[in-house]
């Protein structure tokens, strides 16, 4: 069977589109609401990526810190995030998910145990920021073992050789960090530059597909349009945020907010 | 797991950076994997260049003062009526913490890689200090990120980095001490490699650092063991070498040049941050038997939940006040080549009284854990026996603290 990925970066290329990638705290505000978020927004993300929370993020700017930190403090646990992604594949089938966290709660978990967990609940791909190549070697073939993609990450510090050699040992997605930065900062470098980053990884396999993330909001989503599919997560972190300041409900604004994205790239 | 001989410790990791196969490592986001190769590639060549070191040691003896002082505590000695105790007074190095070597070259590494700013963290205040020292006398800017707790804790360092011109960034996030310093500052860097360098202040996260700065503070034992056989013609048969463990960077510099000894000719006892004594929280990782988690790059013993989140810390030494510790000292520990014990903050406090009692030293409350043990056991050893304490550190830091649990007149000099 195709991996959901797969089908729907086939999908959004058939809609002549990128695809939508959301990234939400699993557990933020609550265990109930991150499900009803992911339920409300997968009507216009093709794919759903859940952040596992650490209280030691390296790479995380202080919008997913703020939800990271709330869901943890809420309580939630490893097990809690399988069966939020379990309860929404009851809800939406055949819409991927892809966890994203750090290593340290994976190895502590077991990594052959943490995968026969995702595939129990239904999770389709995994980003392991702190677990990169080659390092990433052995844990990336049991992945696939699993039919689940391992998503290696890319950066604009990655040298050419180095690159040519991650994508040659990639699953069929892989994601392009745009810049120098941690989730969420200002996009500091031009779409154009971005976009000339992302085609010479592109050129070097055409056929495997490439998101672009970090920095990314309603304001500079269309300009990155011709990308594989573009991953918005601090902007909606922010939002659940700035809902629970002002006691409204980040459900729905959440999913206005995916709206409005998806409406700047079609 | 085995310590080979004749290879330095911090040679001995294997291709991916990790010792005895499974400590240390490079867990880091892909962004950092060119900064910390370039790095990698610069200081394996640098240290082997003779040019360098002698520009290394040229610094070290004009500018931080070594060798720092090898003494006898007489009055100790004689009030504890066990062992001789010795002391390495490292605080006499410039700023007054062995904070200074690790700063000092990597503020070397940073002008021939042609940085012009250089971030670092603190806990204490010491390799902040010691970093905007080192930053502004060879011209780069400094960016020190430190806990907000630490700030209100450590005053006297805070003030010293901002006359050195350094900008200090309090870190509001999770517990507010070292550990989100550190994770603060890898953030920084993570966005800033381009024009940043990063200075790790302890031997602790990726494995560059940990080898950069056990590297610096091998100073330590360099001279201490030219002290030794000054003072008495050879290495003592019966030798302590007593040293805090926070990161762990003081302690693996006070050993290095002694790793080759049977351990029965010269033991080295690691002492950690047992925390309050009625408090369930620590930072003593290798004597309360954490696990191996990865924390800051590293794979190391780090106090930590089931699901891997990193545990809240808790001790009176902002120095010693970390979830984790070097991945050279579980190779040790793993190795038994060391002994790993902790003190709480209460002992180290009767340890500072004492030891200003009777000799004209003011250790810092991180060597006065490392005081705690050594006394309590040198009670029990014979008068041949050569215990040395590292005294790494001074209290002109922790007078806030010291006059508020002992009273003003712990604070004055002696």
């Amino acid at each position: 069977m195709l991996n959901p990925i797969s089908a729907a970066f086939i999908k959004a290329k058939q809609e002549n589109r990128p695809a939508l990638l959301t990234y939400t705290v699993a557990g933020d505000s609550s265990k109930k609401q991150s499900l009803n978020i992911l339920k409300s927004i997968s009507k216009n993300a093709d794919i759903l990526e859940v952040g596992l929370p650490h209280n030691t993020p390296v790479a995380d700017g202080s919008q997913i810190q703020t939800s990271a930190y709330r869901a943890i403090k809420n309580g939630i646990k490893v097990n809690d995030i399988f069966k939020i992604v379990k309860d929404f594949k009851k809800f939406d089938k055949n819409k991927p998910v892809i966890l994203m966290g750090y290593y340290n709660m994976i190895f502590q978990y077991g990594e052959n145990k943490f995968l026969n967990k995702c595939k129990f609940s239904g999770v389709n791909g995994l980003i392991v920021v702190d677990l990169p190549w080659p390092e990433n070697k052995d844990f990336a073939n049991k992945c696939k073992k699993k039919s689940i993609y391992f998503i290696q990450l890319l950066s604009p510090t990655t040298t050419k050789i180095r690159l040519k050699k991650i994508i040659k040992d990639s699953h069929p997605m892989s994601y392009f960090i745009s810049m120098l930065s941690t989730t969420g900062g200002k996009l500091k470098v031009s779409p154009k530059e971005i976009i000339k980053s992302y085609s010479k990884i592109k050129k070097i396999n055409p056929k495997k597909k490439v998101v672009i993330g970090f920095g990314i909001t309603t304001k500079t989503i269309g300009k990155l349009k011709s990308a594989d599919g573009l991953v918005v997560g601090s902007a909606i972190c922010k939002e659940i945020s700035k809902s629970l300041k002002h006691r409204q409900n980040p459900v729905t604004n959440v999913s206005s907010l995916v709206k409005k994205l998806k409406s700047k790239i079609l | 797991m085995k310590l080979k001989k004749g290879i330095p410790v911090i040679d001995q990791g294997n291709k991916l950076g990790f010792w005895g196969g499974k400590f240390g490592g490079n867990f880091v986001p892909e962004t950092l994997k060119k900064p910390i190769e370039d790095l990698e590639v610069l200081f394996n060549k640098l240290k082997k260049d003779k040019k360098f070191i002698q520009e290394r040691d040229k610094y070290f003896k004009n500018w931080i003062g070594v060798p720092t002082r090898f003494i006898k505590l007489e009055n100790l000695t004689r009030h504890v009526g066990g062992a001789q105790i010795w002391s390495k007074i490292v605080s006499d190095a410039n700023g007054g913490a062995h904070k200074i070597y690790n700063a000092t070259v990597h503020c070397l590494l940073a002008k021939r890689s042609g940085k012009k700013t250089i971030c670092g963290d603190t806990g204490a205040g010491y390799a902040g200090k010691m970093l905007s020292m080192a930053a502004k006398k060879f011209g780069l800017k400094c960016k020190i990120f430190m806990g907000a707790k630490d700030i209100a804790r450590q005053q006297p360092n805070v003030k010293a980095m901002k006359k050195n011109g350094a900008e200090v960034v309090p870190v509001y996030s999770g517990s507010q001490t070292l550990v989100d310093a550190v994770s603060e500052c890898m953030r920084f860097w993570v966005a800033n490699c381009d024009t940043s360098a990063m200075c790790v202040g302890s031997t602790v996260g990726p494995a560059v650092f940990v080898r950069i700065c056990g590297w610096s503070t091998s100073q330590i034992s360099r001279e201490l063991k030219v002290q030794l056989i000054d003072e008495f013609g050879s290495i003592p048969k019966k030798l302590k070498l007593y040293n805090c463990v926070g990161g762990g960077s003081s302690s693996f510099g006070f050993w290095n040049e002694f790793m080759d000894y049977d351990k029965r000719q010269c033991e080295f006892i690691g002492v950690e941050a047992g925390g309050p004594a009625k408090s369930k929280k620590h930072a003593a990782p290798l004597t309360y038997g954490s696990k191996i988690g990865i924390l800051h790059g590293a794979a190391q013993y780090v106090n930590q939940n089931s699901d891997g989140q990193i545990e809240e810390t808790e001790s009176i030494s902002a120095g010693l006040d970390y979830p984790g510790i070097s991945p050279l000292h579980c190779f040790l520990k793993d190795t038994k080549r060391a002994r790993y014990t902790a003190a709480s903050d209460e002992q180290a406090l009767e340890a500072y009284k004492l030891v200003t009692r009777f000799e004209k030293l003011r250790p810092s409350l991180e060597p006065s854990h490392a005081f705690a043990v050594a006394i309590s056991e040198s009670k029990k050893l014979s008068r041949d026996t050569v215990v040395v304490v590292n005294s790494c550190g001074d209290a002109y830091k922790d007078q806030g603290i010291l006059e508020k649990r002992l009273g003003k007149k712990y604070v004055k000099s002696n």
